[in-house]
């Protein structure tokens, strides 16, 4: 390109321009154009952020005030202590328990839910009345929350872990439910046809056709189940159902704030072991594929 | 030995090796659930002798006062729909605000918890271990520490939900962002762009609609998490919940529940309709 004539370049660079726009119109036209749906949705999603944060009362005063507090709040956790040795081992024998719901509640849920999968499955149900009133029951027990279960079992057998494995394995047999039943569906026809090929009973199909495909999927919920629901069985002693949680919401209550970060944090690194624990026992089984 | 009956035996011994596995394990599970049923204070006579008791409170929370089953008057059922569909309306705003706000959070945080987007590891590893934290705290802890910071009321729970969503849904965002391709990226910063048009040009297309989409399954776990956020003073439905649970008032815990599930199961349908269309759009795209 030469210095001698940049007017040319220009007007040269400019016709390309014009060629550009022109070829691909829809791409230069003003923004609001083929948007206006779109716009009008993010206009009334504002709208309603707005009328949100004004009826629930979400002022700036409230909220300068409030992280003050909370940042004071936030000083005198510092530095987490446990308070003293017995009270540490008190801890800790919540987390234990704490551990102890989790896992039962979610075994129990994993057992009752592996044979009711079946009968939720479009592949393997009895028929598909017995089929909708599965999925429809797993929806049901799902949609009521774990606190709820909690407040429910409490009043069937009294305060204390019991309710909360009871509470744990409502909830998360509507989970697995559905979960074991979608992985069902997943699973591949070609093993089953083989098994029936060479005269196979049904049993024999399940056992050698689908379970091998669904054991190592069953297993790997089961497994982030657990993880999970060890943060659910820290809770859910707010409402006296066993667990840590109980004394968590009184040193909140008490505000006894170096004790509960120290909880906190107990809380926190007890579900890291487990988050690592689990996915070793998960690469260890379905191998590194499954990532 | 030939080479068939010698395959055959290392066949033997592998499955053998897997079953000796497989005992093992069943054997540390089944001595983990020993201990674990005695932590619990599990008692199946306690069980058995209660378990009439469920049944019987499934009973009486679908019977009126007056002995009726509730389907047959639910006026009387009902009694309080004015104030119960406010409180739900005010549930499905915390739900509303409290996702929004927590997605809005992550969204200005994952692209810095991309590893192929920002380049100095140590800001990635700290905005990572960020998210896990607030991830990883229960939100109703969030909801406790707030309720004493903020006094009763809806507004700590619309918090704690953000700071909850904003933790799941920045890691679940971060996950996208590293999935993409890379070449509109390396188009951009070729043609001079800097980190925010790379940001806003080159990944924000590939990503919003998935983004969308885990904002939407985000505010279906929301609508259930507010609607009991209230057990511990954090507003919505919950506090009244929590009361009639209490108080024995059964007709009027099976309301409420049919109230939530009936709301949680319209907004589950609705969510995932979108979503769909969503992720059809990104399979076009």
């Amino acid at each position: 390109m030469s210095t001698s004539k940049p007017a040319t370049t220009a007007t040269r660079l400019s016709g390309k321009q014009w060629a550009l726009k022109s070829r691909y119109a829809e791409h230069f036209q003003p923004f609001y154009r083929g948007h206006g749906v779109g716009l009008a949705l993010l206009a009334l999603a504002l709208i309603l952020f707005g009328y949100g944060i004004y009826s629930l009362d979400m002022t700036i005063a409230r909220l300068v005030a409030g992280f003050g507090e909370l940042g004071a709040m936030a000083l005198r956790m510092l530095p987490p202590s446990p308070g003293s040795w017995a009270l540490a081992g008190s801890y800790v024998h919540a987390m234990v328990e704490t551990l102890a719901i989790a896992l039962l509640g979610t075994l129990m849920a994993a057992i009752v839910a592996f044979p009711l999968g079946f009968l939720a499955a479009r592949n393997t149900t009895l028929n598909r009345l017995v089929q909708f009133m599965a999925r429809r029951s797993f929806d049901t027990l799902r949609g009521v929350d774990i606190l709820i279960w909690a407040l429910v079992w409490i009043n069937v057998v009294g305060l204390g872990p019991f309710a909360g494995v009871l509470a744990l394995f409502m909830s998360d047999l509507g989970s697995f439910g559905k979960l074991f039943s979608e992985a069902i569906e997943a699973a591949d026809d070609k093993p089953v046809e083989g098994v029936m090929s060479t005269g196979g009973s049904s049993f024999a199909t399940m056992r050698f056709g689908i379970l091998p495909q669904l054991l190592p999927v069953l297993l790997s919920q089961v497994l982030y189940a657990f993880e999970s629901n060890t943060r659910s069985a820290s809770i859910i002693g707010i409402v006296g159902a066993g667990g840590i949680g109980l004394i968590l919401s009184e040193q909140i209550r008490t505000l006894e704030l170096q004790q509960m970060s120290f909880v906190i944090l107990l809380i926190l690194v007890t579900v890291s072991a487990i988050d690592y624990f689990c996915s070793r026992i998960r690469f260890a089984v379905i191998g590194a594929r499954a990532r | 030995m030939s080479a068939s009956a010698s395959h055959a035996k290392a066949y033997a011994n592998a499955v053998a090796a897997k079953r000796r596995q497989l005992w093992l394990g069943l054997l540390a599970l089944a001595v983990c659930v020993f201990f674990a049923g005695h932590a619990a204070e599990i008692s199946v006579g306690k069980f058995l002798d209660n378990i009439g008791n469920f049944s019987s409170y499934i009973d009486r929370i679908f019977h009126l006062e007056s002995g009726q089953w509730v389907v047959s008057d639910p006026k009387e059922w009902f009694w309080g729909w004015k104030k119960w569909l406010a409180l739900m309306g005010e549930t499905l705003l915390m739900a509303y605000v409290g996702t929004l706000l927590g997605a809005l959070a992550a969204l200005l945080l994952c692209f810095l918890a991309s590893k192929n987007i920002t380049e100095r590891q140590w800001l990635v590893f700290a905005t990572r271990r960020l998210l896990e934290f607030s991830r990883t705290v229960p939100e109703m802890v969030f909801a406790l520490i707030f309720v004493a910071a903020f006094s009763l009321g809806p507004l700590p729970g619309i918090l704690a939900l953000a700071i909850h969503t904003g933790g799941a849904l920045g890691k679940l965002f971060a996950e996208v962002v590293e999935n993409i391709d890379m070449k509109p990226v390396d188009g951009v910063l070729a043609s001079g762009g800097n980190w925010l048009q790379k940001v806003r040009f080159a990944v924000l297309p590939q990503v919003a609609s998935n983004f969308a989409s885990y904002a939407l399954l985000r505010f279906e776990i929301n609508v259930r998490g507010a609607a009991v956020l209230g057990f511990v003073g954090a507003g919505g439905i919950g506090q009244t919940l929590l009361e009639v649970i209490r108080k024995f008032y059964y007709a009027d815990v099976s309301a409420l529940l049919v109230l939530i599930i009936g709301t949680v199961m319209l907004i589950d349908t609705l969510t995932e309709r979108v979503r769909h269309r969503l992720l059809g759009q990104e399979r076009a795209a």
